[in-house]
């Protein structure tokens, strides 16, 4: 995925390698493949062109940088470019003292404005706030049972009556009030901004009941239409901002752009899945990278950030230090792997692209992981300090404490300094080729045993390993001997 | 041969006419099929949702055959024919069952139209005098079942549910079975919206699948996959994984009365084969027209 778009400029800009300067000619070559990308990624026409004139002009007359891929450079440009479009973000809701703050959601039909109205109030509700949820959508069959239903489920009160839209948003707001929740929530009938009479109607809430904040909510799967969708919300209502639904599947999301590019109204929250906690602030250096074809790797390496904040920073500067000279310790490995059973492994692999094939079916992913760290468990501090001393015999002592095969061990210390290679080269690598190393270990699943075997750091003796899923099969025969 | 158009998609159209009217004016245009008319065809398409590969696929087939002559009726009807060949020319009626009953599943992602397409669906088999049994398979998402439950009553067809969180395959079942034991001409599955990418929601999508196929030889006879028409490039993903998954018999395309031009379907139709069966215009029960290729191109360029 990744590769998608750098591949196409590699091979555009190869003749620029070295020495010489992005000149129009030849930035104008790789940025076709720039453009395929954003059109690929559903960014309106019209906001690809504008966007591909600026970067050419950013780009135009840069040196190019020695040991830096120009590709990479252009790449660079686009990103930072991407993400000053789309970017401030501001996650507040805002909060009043007068009366209870408004908040009125809209858009096309289907686009998750119930589900977010829910998430919204459950991420109020988390941060002390009483919320209301408000059901004005009394168009389509069992849209009120629906925000009844998830208001229960969160324990926020519904406010709903067979009115009209506009009176049942202005009388919740007086119900709010005796209730004292200091949030309104209103969930408006989804509409085509092109049908006049239901633009008046909400038209008609605004004035009446004055939102403190309009939000447009857009399912992120939508194609050239999102520009159109946007300003004609935006004309009508003045949108204070936009949450995309739907970003937990596969789409590029290009609409995050084309929308703030023609409105300039900013994303504020994304939804990431139909369970009610799944609504996060948008963040626009991981949109970035998804609307370049990376996938979420934006989102893995940003966890694996938030992983590293946890390390204690002395640990971190000590790991660096040692990082550098390539001692990567199995004491290391440990830790990050705890870590990364904290943060969830499962969330973590489902967003590695090519990480979920690793895992042998029907193993979970965080067994796999598990019995990694039973293994490094079972070694003594020496051991781990320097794997190079475990000998046989210290592998069948380690492998009965872990409960594993002699084999396995072998197999792990194997791969596991196949790793400390990696991460040794990893240390001399700019940034950018860092990342793409990350996106090839995800592919690979590095941080799985078996994982390691498909990154060649020499053709070594691969044929001889086993793949996760034998493996698997093997524990399998291995455990059914036991029980009998 | 436009009668077909019922007023509603003659207006839902005229705004996916819209688009393509610029290439109706740019094909009545003077001059010479050059450059600037070409970047002018492909905006029009992009613009459409058609898509790279298609898009670049028509304009350069345009470009070999007119490069540098003058602009002429003859471009226009190419330009046509491009789009009509792509759409392809099978079967789009319902794939009927000789046997009693009819089974259809329905399938999208989410919020894609599903359930009130069934309804939509539901009346006109209905209105066309066929005995029609829906089966709320959707027991996920809040108020689903009530929704299709409200629709059933308002068109007076039976309908098979469970309480929200049962097993969907379980709904399927009892509705096979109701569906055989008392004579209906049709069984419509309504399913849960997923994502395509949500390998464990499509397992039990197959299972769906399965289930209605152990119960009913030969069913599910049609599966519809149901598509947003607002949807831009991932509309092709959708439908290769869905197709993957639960051998979809073809798309209907909803919300062709906002402006979307729901162009992914070149594509879905050019890799996949995947033909249009229906469309919809609205969100009403009579919201619901047969997919004319034929017209739809002609209604473009009209
Ligand atoms: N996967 C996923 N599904 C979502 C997300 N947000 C909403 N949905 C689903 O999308 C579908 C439509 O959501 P609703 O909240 O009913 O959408 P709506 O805009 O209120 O729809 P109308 O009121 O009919 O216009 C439902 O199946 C939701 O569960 C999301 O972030 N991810
Ligand atoms: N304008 C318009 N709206 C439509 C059309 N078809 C469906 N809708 C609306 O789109 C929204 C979603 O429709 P549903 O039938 O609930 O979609 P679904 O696919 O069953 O949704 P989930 O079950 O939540 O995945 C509703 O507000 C419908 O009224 C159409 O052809 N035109
Ligand atoms: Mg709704
Ligand atoms: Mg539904």
């Amino acid at each position: 995925m990744f590769e998608g778009i750098t591949r196409g400029l590699s091979e555009a800009l190869r003749k620029l390698r070295g020495r010489g300067r992005l000149t129009p000619d030849n930035i104008r070559e790789g940025l076709r493949e720039v453009r395929r990308a954003f059109l690929e990624a559903d960014v309106n026409f019209h906001v690809v062109n504008q966007f591909i004139q600026r970067v050419e002009a950013k780009a135009t007359g840069q040196e190019v940088l020695a040991r830096v891929d120009p590709a990479e450079q252009i790449i660079k440009i686009v990103y930072d470019e991407l993400v000053a479009l789309m970017g401030p973000v501001d996650p507040r809701i805002p909060q009043r003292a007068d009366r209870p703050v408004v908040l009125m959601l809209c858009g096309l039909q289907g686009s998750g404005k119930t589900t977010t109205a829910a998430k919204l109030a459950l991420t109020l509700k988390e941060r002390g706030r009483k919320p209301m949820l408000v059901a004005a959508d009394l168009q389509r069959p069992g849209a009120v049972e629906q925000l009844q239903t998830l208001g229960s489920q969160i324990e926020v009160p519904v406010y709903s009556e067979r009115t009209t839209p506009v009176d049942v948003c202005r009388n919740a707001i007086t119900a709010a009030r005796r209730q004292l929740c200091d949030s309104v929530i209103l969930d408006t009938a989804g509409r085509l901004q092109i049908d006049q009479q239901l633009m008046q109607e909400l038209q008609r809430i605004d004035t009446l009941v004055q939102p403190d904040e309009i939000y447009l909510v857009v399912d992120a799967m939508i194609g050239q239409e999102a520009a159109n969708v946007a300003k004609a919300f935006n004309d009508a209502l003045e949108l204070n901002a936009c949450i995309l639904t739907k970003l937990d599947g596969d789409t590029r999301g290009g609409a995050a752009l084309s929308i703030k590019a023609v409105t300039g109204v900013p994303i504020k929250f994304i939804g990431v899945g139909e369970k009610l906690d799944k609504l996060e602030e948008f963040v626009p250096e991981r949109m970035a990278g998804r609307i370049l074809g990376q996938g979420d790797l934006m989102g893995v390496v940003e966890k694996i950030a938030a992983i590293q904040k946890q390390i204690s920073e002395e640990e971190l500067k000590k790991q660096q230090e040692a990082l550098a000279k390539g001692d990567f310790t199995l004491d290391m490995f440990r830790q990050q792997f705890s870590l990364l059973t904290k943060v969830g492994m499962k969330d973590l692999i489902s967003r590695i692209p090519g990480m979920a094939e690793m895992i042998p079916e029907g193993e979970d992913p965080e067994i796999a992981l598990r019995r990694v760290q039973g293994i490094i468990d079972s070694m003594t501090r020496q051991e781990r300090a320097r794997p190079e001393i475990i000998d046989q015999s210290r592998r069948r002592r380690i492998a009965r404490g872990a409960g594993v095969d002699v084999a396995e061990v072998g197999q792990f210390l194997k791969q596991f300094e196949q790793m400390r290679q990696l991460m040794r080269q990893m240390s001399q690598m700019t940034l950018w080729q860092r990342l793409k190393m990350v996106a090839g270990l995800g592919q690979m699943g590095a941080f799985l045993p078996g994982g390691l075997d498909k990154i060649q750091i020499k053709p070594a003796d691969a044929s001889r390993r086993k793949s996760a899923r034998e493996r698997a099969e093997e524990r399998k025969r291995r455990n059914k001997k036991k029980r009998r | 041969m436009l009668r077909w158009l019922s007023q509603k998609i003659r207006s839902g159209l005229a705004k996916t006419r819209g688009v393509f009217t610029g290439v109706f004016d740019l094909l009545r245009g003077k001059g010479k099929v050059d450059q600037a008319f070409l970047d002018e065809l492909e905006k029009r398409l992009y613009l459409a949702d058609v898509g790279t590969q298609a898009t670049s696929q028509i304009v350069e087939r345009v470009r070999q055959a007119f490069r540098d002559k003058e602009i002429s009726g003859e471009v226009e009807t190419f330009v046509k024919q491009q789009l009509r060949e792509l759409l392809g020319h099978e079967e789009r009626d319902i794939r009927w069952s000789a046997t009693k009953p009819t089974v259809i599943l329905v399938a999208g992602v989410n919020g894609s139209g599903k359930t009130t397409t069934i309804a939509k669906l539901a009346k006109r088999f209905q209105d066309q005098g066929k005995k029609v049994l829906l089966a709320a398979c959707d027991t996920f998402r809040a108020a689903a079942v009530e929704q299709l439950t409200v629709w059933a009553q308002r068109i007076g067809c039976d309908i098979v549910k469970q309480q929200q969180g049962a097993n969907p395959s379980a709904v399927a079942f009892d509705a096979c079975e109701r569906a055989k034991a008392r004579g209906y001409d049709v069984l419509i599955v309504d399913t849960a919206g997923r994502l395509h990418t949500q390998t464990h929601l499509m397992k039990e999508l197959e299972k769906i699948y399965h289930v209605v196929g152990r119960q009913i030889p030969g069913a599910p006879h049609e599966v519809l996959l149901v598509l947003d028409a607002t949807t831009g490039q991932n509309a092709l993903q959708q439908a290769e994984q869905f197709t993957k998954v639960v051998r979809c018999s073809g798309i209907v395309l909803t919300k062709l009365d906002g402006t979307a031009k729901g162009g992914a379907i070149f594509a879905i139709k050019q890799k996949l084969g995947l033909p249009v069966k229906f469309v919809g215009v609205g969100e009403q029960l009579d919201d619901l027209e047969p997919f004319d290729p034929d017209a739809f191109v002609a209604a473009l360029f009209e």
